[in-house]
Parts: structure tokens; sequence; C-alpha cells
């Protein structure tokens, strides 16, 4: 298939996924969302329990084998068995042999994605097993013969109308059913029914304490107790990585993960269980006869499954992905996520943030190609998880790995100019959004008729069909005279010898060929206040590539970066930065592309330009050197200033000033740079969009004000309205 | 146990729609039969500092047929945690793990003394529970799902839940 057919296919795909189940995923999961940020507002110990569920993480897959062997010994004493599997038929063979040896004829399961990931549920039934998913959302998503759409969540992309036409069309009840409560009681009774029949009950774990052999589980209907203990034998099914030592360990997660998960302080339900458990076994075929005195002895098998995890923690990359807890925050938190549910994103088992992670360990890079794409790596999902896995980073090493399975293109001319030595087979699009700063290097050169021919319609669809930019996208309009061209033209050009402090501003790509009045208003408003300000030379931060997986180009960017900024920061300038995605760049992720003291140097001296005024003022800088307050203001933040925490300083110093300003709280505008000028992701981009515009509706005569390219480029299309930079607003000339 | 760990409970309690009620030993059995509707069932309550069902409408021990047919399941339970309104209901022979959950409403028993701050405070007294092979459940408030398109109470746990606070032991 073409490219462009492709491109084709994933677009319809997406579109088909907005219209049919765009709404109940928007409702359910930004419902989710709000709630995780409400009850971590109320906790005050979450970043100090996130910093030691992270340690408790990282230990216990470090300790992963010693943790097994001590599990073996306690799950053995305790009078129960584990069986670790190396793969899925492995685990299934397993788990068929004992369902086999009780010549059960039906199980009841409690939600587990590793059954899932091991499709247990197709083993057993191949073998005449009737098994019933008694999770509520698991069971209508078994009933409608889908996979599951989120990990907490499986049905959340289904409206209460489409379950009660499911359950009337399959279950055909006498009166049809309407409301939640009926569709509830119904579903209750039926699997209640089905948990008293059950000869082995089948749940996950969400954690397993090596110590004692607990499993813990946890949910807030009740249906992994009555499932893990009604019937005698009970299977739980667990990836290694979910082992911890013991309770101490455990109490972190068990205050985080219905936080993150669900907003709840705590889930109604965390069953702590040490099978075989004392309670007593229940015969529901002798009702009379007290609890206990069946024939039933308890036995207890725990199955631990390897299938990739092993390799996984062997991988410096996908090594994080182990400590997740499956608690659906960074799904939840996700704009695209929001808008399109976890099935646009695609993958066998997993979906959604971490998701790439998990499939690229379990499932390999083809089914990982599928879906890793929807990860704008805005970031947002950075802060979310409760233990502090850099998800951007997995999915940017998954999408460098993927770019090297890539078969050289047959319009691989296209880009000639844009390849990079370092990486030979990515493909023509990722290669032209990679090569950003190239682009604009010429666009600007070039200027106006470059600007004037990007415009034209065939233009246009060639770009379309080659290279898989949006038609419908505006492009932005390279300046001739860039920022450093215009900084050079100054006069005089001696240093400001009354200056308190030094700035190298760091001319980004879009400020030096793009948007280059947000550069100018930015070195007039430090100089303003009194600061010696210089320009580094226009690199591209690595910003570009790094989007499109290339780390290899992302590294030779950022070490051109630090080379360039070194003799400035030798010479005690502080670095400022204008784009919050490059300070991001500098401050995050050249943690992973720079060696240590590099990286420490960069991050600890830049600044986002707002935050370094903030600061200057803080320091008794003379506010009256600013322009005033001239107009209310609807702001939105970037995302990868948010996850930095440094939006703050933007509203402070608009409100210092005095301006009139509404702030946006949506997760991201939808753009997150490249993104949205993908042919395939156009529509959906907008999508997201329609929350910000949806908060500024009742704004109309408010001055759009945003940090970000990305974030102006979206809004200018959202509104059809001038979007400005903060800093143009306090310059001393102002707005 | 402080005072202030028991305002915390009930003010939590409150948050989550469970009702507290307060007793002394001396009137529990009063106190039960006049909160339970029939038929309940509930477990042996001997080893729970002598209180006793015994002369309550509560029918004991549990059988599968009370299990399906009682409106209300009555069970002490090992700990609280106050920050949460939790209850630590212990896994025990006698069946104290089905019957709180079981029937559509759970009434369960504390000693004001168990009542513990917060999830850290309950973290030896698992640790000794596991150690032993016990199982327990932190259970708060009642069952609930969103699964069917709004919050609905009650799925297969119980849909109202009691608490009966023991204030002299």
């Amino acid at each position: 298939m073409s490219a462009q057919r492709k491109r084709r296919r994933k677009a319809e795909r997406i579109r088909h996924l907005l219209e049919t189940e765009g709404d109940a995923v928007h409702e359910n999961v930004t419902h989710l969302n709000e709630g995780r940020y409400e009850a971590i507002e109320r906790f005050d110990e979450f970043e100090d329990l996130r910093t030691q569920a992270r340690r408790i993480k990282e230990d216990a897959i470090e300790n992963l084998p010693d943790l097994i062997d001590t599990l073996r010994e306690s799950v053995e004493s305790n009078g129960g068995t584990l069986y670790v599997a190396d793969d899925a038929d492995d685990a299934n063979r397993y788990i068929t042999d004992v369902v086999g040896s009780k010549d059960a004829e039906t199980l009841v399961k409690s939600k587990s994605m590793t059954t899932e990931e091991i499709e247990v549920n197709e083993a057993l039934e191949a073998m005449g097993v009737d098994v019933f998913e008694t999770d509520l959302g698991e069971f209508v998503i078994q009933v409608a013969d889908e996979a599951p759409s989120h990990l907490i969540g499986p049905s959340l992309h289904k409206s209460r109308e489409a379950v009660a036409e499911l359950f009337n069309r399959v279950f055909d009840p006498e009166e049809p059913f309407e409301t939640a409560e009926e569709l509830t009681e119904f579903a209750r009774d039926y699997l209640g029914e089905r948990i008293r029949d059950a000869d082995v009950g089948m749940t996950g774990a969400n954690f397993v304490l090596a110590e004692s052999g607990t499993i813990t589980l946890v949910t807030n209907e009740g249906n992994a107790r009555k499932s893990a203990v009604t019937p005698d034998t009970h299977v739980a099914v667990a990836g290694i990585e979910k082992i911890i030592p013991n309770a101490e360990t455990l109490q972190p997660f068990v205050e985080l993960i219905s936080k993150t998960a669900t907003g709840q302080d705590i889930s109604q339900y965390v069953s702590m269980l040490t099978p075989p458990v004392d309670s007593p076994t229940i015969d529901f075929e002798n009702p009379d006869e007290p609890l206990g005195s069946g024939d039933g002895e308890r036995d207890f098998h725990l199955v631990l499954i390897d299938n990739g995890r092993t390799e996984m923690r062997e991988d410096d990359h996908l090594r994080e992905t182990l400590y997740c807890i499956r608690c659906g925050a960074c799904a939840n938190s996700c704009g695209n996520f929001q808008h399109v549910g976890g099935h646009a994103f695609g993958g066998e088992t997993y979906t959604g943030g971490i998701a790439t992670g998990w499939e690229a360990g379990i499932e390999g890079l083809e089914t990982t190609s599928e879906f890793n794409d929807l990860c704008t790596g805005c970031s947002r999902c950075v802060n979310a998880c409760p233990v502090k896995i850099d998800i951007p980073w997995i999915n940017t090493v998954v999408r460098d790995r993927i770019n090297g399975e890539t078969p050289p293109s047959e319009f691989e001319f296209l880009v000639e100019g844009l390849t990079p030595d370092a990486e030979g087979t990515v493909s023509p699009q990722k290669r032209f959004f990679g090569n950003f700063g190239t682009l604009a290097k010429l666009g600007s050169a070039t200027a106006p008729v470059s600007n004037w021919v990007a415009q034209l319609g065939p233009v246009r669809t060639l770009m379309d069909r080659y290279l898989g930019v949006a038609p419908d996208r505006d492009l932005p309009q390279f300046e001739r005279e860039t920022l450093v061209d215009w900084f050079e033209s100054r006069r005089p050009r001696a240093p400001n010898a009354t200056a308190d402090r030094a700035v190298v501003l760091y001319p980004d790509a879009y400020t030096n060929y793009v948007l280059t009045d947000r550069g100018k208003a930015a070195v007039r408003t430090l100089e303003a206040l009194g600061v010696h300000v210089e320009l580094g030379s226009p690199i591209e931060s690595g910003r570009a590539p790094l989007s499109q997986g290339m780390v290899r180009t992302a590294t030779d960017h950022a070490e051109a970066v630090a080379a360039d900024l070194d003799p400035y920061l030798d010479a005690g300038f502080d670095v400022v930065v204008v784009e919050p995605s490059d300070l991001a760049m500098m401050r995050r992720e050249y943690e992973k592309l720079l060696d240590a003291d590099s990286h420490a140097r960069l991050s600890e001296n830049s600044y986002e330009i707002m935050e370094y005024v903030y600061g200057l003022l803080s320091n008794g800088a003379d506010a009256d050197a600013l322009a005033g307050a001239t107009v209310p203001v609807a702001y939105h933040s970037h995302c990868q200033q948010r996850t930095l925490g440094v939006d703050a300083y933007t509203e402070a110093v608009l409100e210092d000033l005095g301006f009139d300003i509404v702030t946006s709280d949506v997760e991201c505008c939808g753009m997150a740079g490249s993104f949205g000028y993908k042919s395939e992701y156009y529509e959906l981009s907008l999508d997201v969009g329609e929350d910000l515009h949806d908060q500024f509706a009742d704004e109309s005569d408010r001055t759009l004000v945003a940090s970000g390219t990305s974030c102006t480029e979206q809004m200018a299309d959202l509104f059809v309205r001038d979007v400005t930079h903060p800093v143009e607003l306090v310059a001393p000339d102002g707005r | 146990m402080s005072a202030a760990d028991t305002r915390r409970f009930e003010s939590s309690l409150s948050d989550l729609g469970v009702s507290l009620t307060r007793t002394e030993a001396d009137e529990f059995a009063a106190t039960i039969d006049s909160l339970v509707t029939e038929p309940a069932v509930g477990v042996p309550f001997e080893a729970h500092d002598g209180l006793s069902l015994a002369d309550t409408v509560v029918e004991t021990p549990p059988t599968p047929r009370l299990l399906k047919a009682a409106e209300v399941g009555v069970t002490p339970v090992g700990k609280a945690v106050a920050e949460y309104g939790t209850l630590v209901v212990d896994s025990d022979p006698v069946g104290t793990e089905p019957v709180s959950l079981y029937p559509p409403t759970h009434v369960a028993v504390v000693r004001e003394s168990d009542v513990l701050p917060d999830v850290e405070a309950a973290t030896d007294y698992l640790d000794g529970r596991f150690a032993a092979g016990g199982s327990s459940v932190f259970a708060t408030g009642v069952s609930s799902t969103g699964d069917m398109g709004a919050l609905v109470e009650g799925v297969h746990g119980p849909k109202h839940v009691e608490v009966v606070l023991i204030t002299d032991r």
C-alpha cells in the first residue's frame, strides 16, 4: 500500500472512531481525568509517595530474580503453587492443565489485562470451558466481542444507550433494558449465578507481595473478591513485574493507584489475599450446610508471566515500562486519547500512553508501529504517572527503532537535501518534519517566494501526497529578515555597560525564521529590564527530529546547541528560551541526549522568557520599564511548559502588570508540533482543539495569547484570529 | 486510636454516605436488632471481645442459603482506617469475608480502639496477618460501577454499609 493510501486509511479510521465512540470516550475520560486532578489536589503526600513508589519499583525490578525466589517459597509454604511461564503458550498450557484437572465446566474471571495479553479465554474455550468476565465493563466487551479501549475502563467507549442496545439484542429481555440501574442489576444477577456455579475463579493481581505470597486486587465492584473466594480453586495470573516485597512497600501504591486511576481517594475494595485463603468454601449445592463443610479444599495457583518482560528488564529504555501499575492516568491525561480513545491507538492488548512500551516489549515493533504515532510528545502524561515513567521518551525510543526498520521509500529524493547522515531509513514524511530547522532556513532565505509557492494548490497537493502535509493546514510564513539579521543590524553593538546580568537568547527556528516579532519583543524586554543580551546561533534544538523518533539526529542538534552556548555559560551568561518545547528539550530531553555535565549545566542555567522576566522583576527590576496592561487576554499555556511547572510565571507577570487574564485548563491544544500538520491527523488535531475553542468561546473580546508555537498556529486555525506571545504584551512598546 | 481519629473516621464515613452508630458492649445486641432487617446473617462473634449475636435476630452460622437470601450481613472488622473511612475486613474460617460481601447491606462492627489514623498505620497489622498466612480487604463505602454509563451502587458487593462503633472496647 502506498504511503498516501495508508495515511488516508488511518484518517478514515480515526474519523470513524470520532463519530462512533468519540463522545462516550470524551465524556468518560474527561471525567476520570478531572477526578484525578481533584484527588491529587487534596492529597498532600502525592509527590512524596510518587518518589517512594518509583524507588520501590526500581528496586523490585532490579532484584526481580530474588523476589521471585522469595515468592516461590512463601506461596509454596502457604500451600499454593507458583508457576513462571515463559510466554503465552506456556502459561495457557499450565492454566488449561490446572482447569482440566478439576474437570471444570465453568470459570469466572475478574478483569485482568495480563490474561488479555495471553488470550487465556480462547485457550479455555477451546477445551470446552465456559468463561465469564465478571467485571461489568469487561463483561460488556465480552458480550460485544470487542477489545478493551482503556486499561481500567475497558468499555468506556460505549455509552449507556450502546450497552442497552447490545444487551437487548443479545439477551432479549421481556422488558427492554433502559437505565444504567437496570443494566447493572441484570449483569449482577446473571454474573452472580455464574460465580456461584463456577468451578474455578481466575483473577489478575495488581501487586504481589514476595515475603508473604499475598496478592492484591484493586476493584470497585467486588467481583474480584467473589471470583477469588467463592470457587474452591483460584488461579491468579500476573506479569512477573507485579512483585514488590511486603505490606510496607504496598502502602504507597494503595494510596496512589485509585487517585491516579479514577480520582477516588481509595478504591472500594483493595483485597489482599494470601491464598489459599482462610475463608470457608461455599457449596451452593448444599445450601443448608454451614460454610466450609462441603468437600472444599482450597487450591491456589499463581501463574507469573514473563512473555518478553525479562528482555524489557535488560533494555535500558523499555525497563521503565515494568514500573507501570496500570492506572491509566497517562491515557486520561492525553489529549488525543480523550477524543478518540484506545481503539485508535491500536495494539494487541494495551493501549494509549505507556502501552507503547508494553506492546513493543511484549508483541514486538511491528504491532507497535501501528499506534505509536498518536503520542505527540506533549508530555502531559509525565506528571500524571504515579511512578514517574517518562512515557514520551519511551515513545520516542520505540519510534526510533521503528524508523530503523522502515524500508527506504521511492520518494527518498524529495527529502534528499534533508537526509541526515545519522539515520538512513526514515520515511520521507518523518524526515520532512524532522528537519524543520533546515526547511525554515531555506524558506526564510527565499521568502516571500517560498511562502507564495508553498501556498499554491498543486504544491499543496504534492506535499500531501508525498510528504503527508495536511492540505488544509496553514503553513508557517517565513520572514525574509531573521531575528538574527535584525539583531546584527542594530547599532550600537557595544555591551550594555550598566547591565546587571547577561543573557544569551536562544533563537529557536520558529523565533528566528517565522515568529520573529516575539524574538524582538524578548530582546527589548530583557534590555528594558537592565540585561545585556546576545543571541546564540540559530541551531534547531533537536525537538523536530526527536518528535519523529530520529534520536541520533536530535543528539547531533543537542550537541551543537550545547557547544554553541558553552562559551556563554563559561562567561556567566544565563540562557533564555522563547519556545517552551525547546526549554523542555534543554531541561528534560537533553538528559537523554547529552553527557550528564552538559545537561546539568544547561538545565540549571536556562529559563523560559517569562520565567526570567518574573525573576528579574522579583529581584528589583523596574516594572515601569515594561508596557502597562492594555488589553484583556485569554491565555493558553503550552503543554510542556506546564509539565515543567513554568506556566505560573507568565500568569504571575501578566497579573502583576495588571492584565485582566483568563487561562485555559485543557490538557492540550491538539497540535503539539508536527502532529497537526500531518495529513492523517489533521482532523483529530482540530477535534482535540475543540476543547480549547469551547473554553474561550465567550472570550471573543480578549486578545488570544499563547506561549508555544504549535499552540499559536493551532489557535490561529481554531479561532481565525491573531495570537500573541506573552512577551509581546509586556515588551516596552507593548502590543 | 485517638479521639481525633474517631472524629475523622466518622467524617470520612459521612462523606461516603455510610452511617455510624455508637454503642457500648452492653447495648450491642439491642443496637444490632434496631439496625438490621430480617433475614440477617452473621458470623459468630465470640472471638471478638465477647460480643455475641446469640440474642439478636441475626442468624448464625452462615450457610449458602442464608448468604443468598439475607438482606443484611453482620461481621466484625479487624481495623478501620480513619482517613478514608476504610474497614479492614479480615478473612477467617467463620466466613467474615463472604458475609460482608454477599448480602445487600453490610453491618460492620468496629471497636473504637481499632480505629487507626491512616493506611501507613495499618501496615504493621497487615504485615503480621500476611506473615501468618492471613488475608484482609480494605473495604471503603459501597460496591459501585460506572460501566453501564452512569454511577450505580451495589454491584457484586453491598449496596449499603453501616458501621457500629463499640465505644468501650
